[in-house]
């Protein structure tokens, strides 16, 4: 089942494809996911697409991936494939768990949900919504905002599948769960995937998620992930995404922390035509910690934008952002980091940093970091700078006879390092160190530009 | 000591304000409202030559079609505008005062209370003064002396009677009708104001000010200032600003437009003290205003000073264009809110020429249960090569209740330009009230002191005269504060 959304009208287009296809998407889906359903697309028609005069959307323009004559499935499609033949981890040496979702849904068709040490459970989110109701219903669509993102009301709205991962009390899991998103289709896809992440009272896990493009066609990915934190919890996060040209994703990320809570997240953008991405903490307890870090290298016409809402509601959190961004060719860049205090969140402690280089005269680079605060006793600072390579070190290492070409990468490298040096998983951290000096040297583009896989 | 901390953050917080009064002067108003009648009514009553009546026409028709602006950080009430008298002028005995005697004594009395240096013993402070009351021009002084250097300081009015041709020219070139809501209605009915212009080769000797004043009830103020400074000339300008306590809101929507053209230099210097509202946020100003300065030549610089103190409401961005290779922007300011009184300001510096310099320094202090926003634009454009900005932008809480936010927009397009930009947040340490109190120093006389010091980096680029006045407005301001 698949309907064209090419018009100018993407509204439109979406809700006639609502209308009209209602028995597919609520077949199979419980009650009270229709009924949030049906809510969420009432939102969607008021709110409708982010335009540029959307100020949080003023520097991506939206609207405008909606013409590329996608098609939206309501079902999974029949892909065969072997995952190994095709598909080699960019992180060889990575011990973990893997799960795949392709083109948005999950891929074990057999196994939708499994079981892991500890009691935790990770499978689809389809299945999830039947076997675990009342763990969905307490958490689905509990952290993300409807109310004012017409992309989440339109996920919202399409629900059906996604990542579905619970980690119950006091559970720790060692081992890094590792979720590849792939793209894989000869047709144009517009995918929206759903996520659900539940980690209870004193758990601990880390996720990897990797974003991959296996075929050329044109994708566009709108993806909604919760995350809900519990006490003294603690989560390790870390992005990959690397996905070709043609690819354009927007992602919603909702971190819900409880009090004594701890997350880090590392979004490494390597690739990708468009990247959207979207990261909202809510630090809703005392003692909470947050680090949000992102790194980009984006060159030729890409375009990064990150958006990080940092929502301190209760005293005694901490919260640190660092965004650093290589840009080259005629990439474009934004960045909008928000920390808002609010009135009794007294003794926060909240960094922003957002650090951008320029490597020619035609990229771009747009950056607000903005600070909203409502208590006195608090110790709040951002800073953002946009620059050039520092030319002192420059000739410090031209001196020592290093050529200027391998001086600057050195730089750029060092540069980049303040940011994976934050990656807790070892051999991800080797590796994405080798993966970023790939790409500034280059290599990843051509990689990334020819259909052979052979890495 | 957390209760006489208390005490005295209230009394410096609730320090009244000494501009409140009202003077008795017979005022000309025309009736409440706006219309093209009323727009054509304030040409006629200006007897101004047909291109100003055009200009206002198209701006207010520009203006009906505009919707008031709601993305800044601000609560603001519904404004009526169609409760809003839009000319009031203190009534002359003769036609145009030819010395100081001949202004109304009441209104001399007003500006000798306001401690304007209008007469002869003031004389020796070397401040040539244009001051505007209810938006129209009463009195300037040293008209004379300037005009043997060739400077032109005079009202806008009679700017527009005897020198249309530079009026022509320039109003509207830096800030055209159509730049925004208020832009556009002070366009089209605005009243008065001052108008400077130096002439090649000329260094003002002194320091031109103009004093600002709204008097009569319901109306707004609407006034205009248009500075251009010619090759390799130089001036520094003062502006002043105090109403009387009404309970009502009055709106205040002024234009201020530089030109600096080639190694020209524009140094402007407020003091904005419009009356902020009681301390439970009733009446004040509705402070509404574009300010904006073009270095149009190479090696121009425009330098913006101002310490915000007053106001119910500031809704203010003084800007550079740096349109010259080489040109310099600057924007040096101290805004301090207190009891209900919002504030969202900052500037836009907007790199064009080569080689362009700007630096942004912003001291924000909040206390009471206000709210203090800096907003701020640094946008390098492509060819804007070896562009350099500069900003910091720090908050000073002063009490739980208040809020300080800042909202910086970086915006840049080429690899060999460098933007910075740093912000902090803090409140006055204990430590440093401790520090003060063990060598004797009253707490309140150790927030002042520390309010002074935080602020000195701006303080210290006003001229002398208005330096002092700035201190002692901060004190005022925030008698009382101590987080």
């Amino acid at each position: 089942m698949s309907v064209e959304t090419t018009d100018i009208d993407v509204k439109d287009k979406f809700v006639e494809l609502y209308n009209n296809n209602q028995d597919i998407l609520k077949k199979g889906a419980p009650d009270y996911i229709n009924q949030i359903r049906d809510e969420a697309f009432q939102k969607f028609k008021k709110l409708g697409l982010p335009d540029k005069k959307n100020e949080d959307y003023k520097y991506t323009d939206i609207k405008s991936l909606f013409n590329n004559g996608l098609k939206t499935f309501l079902s999974p499609k029949d892909i065969e494939f072997n995952v190994d033949d095709i598909f080699k981890c960019d992180v060889p040496d990575l011990n973990t768990e893997v799960i795949i979702l392709l083109n948005g849904w999950y891929y074990n068709r057999e196994k939708q949900l499994a079981e892991l040490p500890g009691g935790a459970v990770i499978g689809s989110f389809q299945k999830a919504t039947e076997e675990y109701p009342e763990l969905v219903k307490k958490h689905f669509n509990q952290y993300a905002d409807n109310e004012k993102e017409g992309l989440v009301a339109l996920n919202t709205a399409f629900v059906k599948d996604g990542i579905f991962l619970y980690v119950p009390k006091g559970a720790v899991i060692e081992k890094p769960i590792q979720i590849i998103n792939l793209l894989m289709d000869d047709e144009n896809d517009f995918t929206q995937h759903r996520n659900l992440f539940i980690f209870e009272e004193n758990s601990q896990a880390s996720l990897v998620v990797c974003d991959h493009t296996l075929s050329t066609s044109n994708f566009l990915t709108n993806s909604v992930s919760e995350f809900f934190v519990d006490k003294n919890a603690s989560l390790d996060f870390s992005r990959i995404q690397n996905e070709h040209n043609g690819s354009k994703q927007v992602s919603h990320l909702y971190f819900y922390q409880e009090k004594d809570s701890r997350i880090n997240t590392n979004t490494i953008s390597l690739h990708g035509g468009l990247i959207r991405n979207n990261i909202n903490v809510l630090l809703n307890g005392e003692g909470c910690e947050n680090n949000t870090l992102g790194l980009y290298l984006t060159d030729k016409g890409q375009h990064i934008d990150n958006h990080v809402f940092i929502d301190h509601a209760k005293p005694n959190c901490t919260s640190n952002q660092l965004f650093k961004g290589v840009l080259d060719d005629y990439a474009t860049g934004a960045f909008n980091g928000k920390v808002l205090v609010r009135e009794d969140a007294q003794k926060t402690q909240a960094y922003q940093a957002n650090n951008n280089i320029l490597l020619t005269d035609d990229a771009t680079i747009n950056t607000k970091p903005t600070l909203i605060i409502y208590a006195d006793d608090v110790k709040c600072s951002h800073g953002a700078t946009v620059g050039q390579l520092d030319m002192d070190a420059l000739f410090y290492l031209r001196s020592r006879g290093i050529n200027e070409k391998e001086a600057k990468l050195l730089l750029m490298y060092a540069f980049a390092h303040e940011v994976i040096k934050k990656i807790k998983i070892p051999a991800l951290q080797e590796r994405i160190h080798e993966l970023v000096d790939k790409r500034l040297r280059g290599e990843l583009s051509r990689c990334n530009f020819c259909y052979m896989n052979c890495k | 000591m957390e209760k006489d901390q208390d005490k005295i953050l209230n009394e410096v917080t609730q320090g009244e304000y000494k501009y409140g009064f009202v003077t008795d002067v017979d005022a000309e108003s025309i009736p409440k409202g706006l219309n093209e009648d009323v727009v054509r009514l304030i040409s006629q009553k200006k007897n101004e030559p047909e291109f100003m009546l055009e200009f206002r026409l198209k701006a207010f028709r520009h203006w009906q079609k505009m919707k008031m602006p709601d993305w800044a950080h601000l609560n603001i009430p519904e404004i009526h505008y169609q409760d809003i008298i839009y000319y009031s002028a203190p009534k002359r005995k003769a036609d145009v005062p030819k010395n100081l005697d001949d202004i109304d004594p009441e209104l001399k009395a007003t500006f000798d209370k306001l401690g304007i240096p209008l007469d002869e013993q003031k004389r020796l402070a070397g401040v040539a003064v244009d001051a505007v009351m209810d938006s129209v021009s009463v009195k300037t002084t040293f008209k004379e002396n300037l005009a043997e250097l060739g400077i032109i300081f005079c009202s806008f009015s009679e700017a527009v009677q005897e020198h249309p041709d530079l009026v022509k020219k320039y109003m509207g070139s830096v800030v055209p009708y159509t730049d925004n809501f208020f832009a556009a209605l002070n366009s089209a009915v605005f009243s008065d104001g001052s108008f400077c212009y130096i002439p090649k080769g000329v260094k003002c000797p002194m320091e031109l000010s103009t004093y600002f004043r709204i008097n009569a009830a319901n109306t707004g103020q609407f006034e205009r200032t248009l500075i251009v400074a010619e090759d390799d000339s130089y001036v520094s300008y003062l502006e002043g600003c105090t109403a009387p306590m009404r309970d009502e809101n009055q709106l205040h929507a002024a234009i201020v437009e530089i030109v600096a053209n080639k190694n020209a230099e524009v140094k402007y210097s407020t003091v904005q003290n419009w009356y902020p509202g009681d301390k439970n946020g009733k009446g004040g100003i509705y402070n509404f205003v574009t300010k904006r300065g073009k270095c149009a030549g190479d090696n121009s610089k425009i330098s913006w000073t101002q310490v915000e103190t007053g106001s119910a409401i500031t809704w203010k961005y003084p800007s550079c264009l740096l349109i010259g290779d080489n040109s310099v922007g600057e924007f040096y300011s101290v805004a301090v809110t207190n009891n209900h009184q919002q504030a969202d300001t900052g500037t836009k510096m907007i790199h064009i020429g080569k080689n362009t310099k700007s630096t942004i320094v912003s001291k924000g202090i909040s206390a009471g249960k206000s709210n203090n926003s800096y907003r701020g634009l640094v946008k390098v454009v492509k060819n804007a090569t070896n562009a350099r900005n500069f900003s910091q932008c720090d908050s000073l809480l002063l009490g739980d209740k208040c809020g300080a936010h800042t909202f910086p927009y970086l915006e840049v397009d080429n690899k060999n330009s460098i933007v910075e930009h740093e912000a902090t947040t803090s409140k006055i340490g204990e430590d440093q009230i401790f520090y003060c109190n063990q060598r004797g120093i009253k707490t309140e006389d150790a927030i002042g002191l520390i309010v002074n010091g935080y602020a000195k980096e701006v303080l210290n680029k006003l001229p002398m005269e208005f330096a002092v006045e700035a201190q002692k407005l901060l004190q005022i301001s925030l008698e009382g504060s101590v987080g």
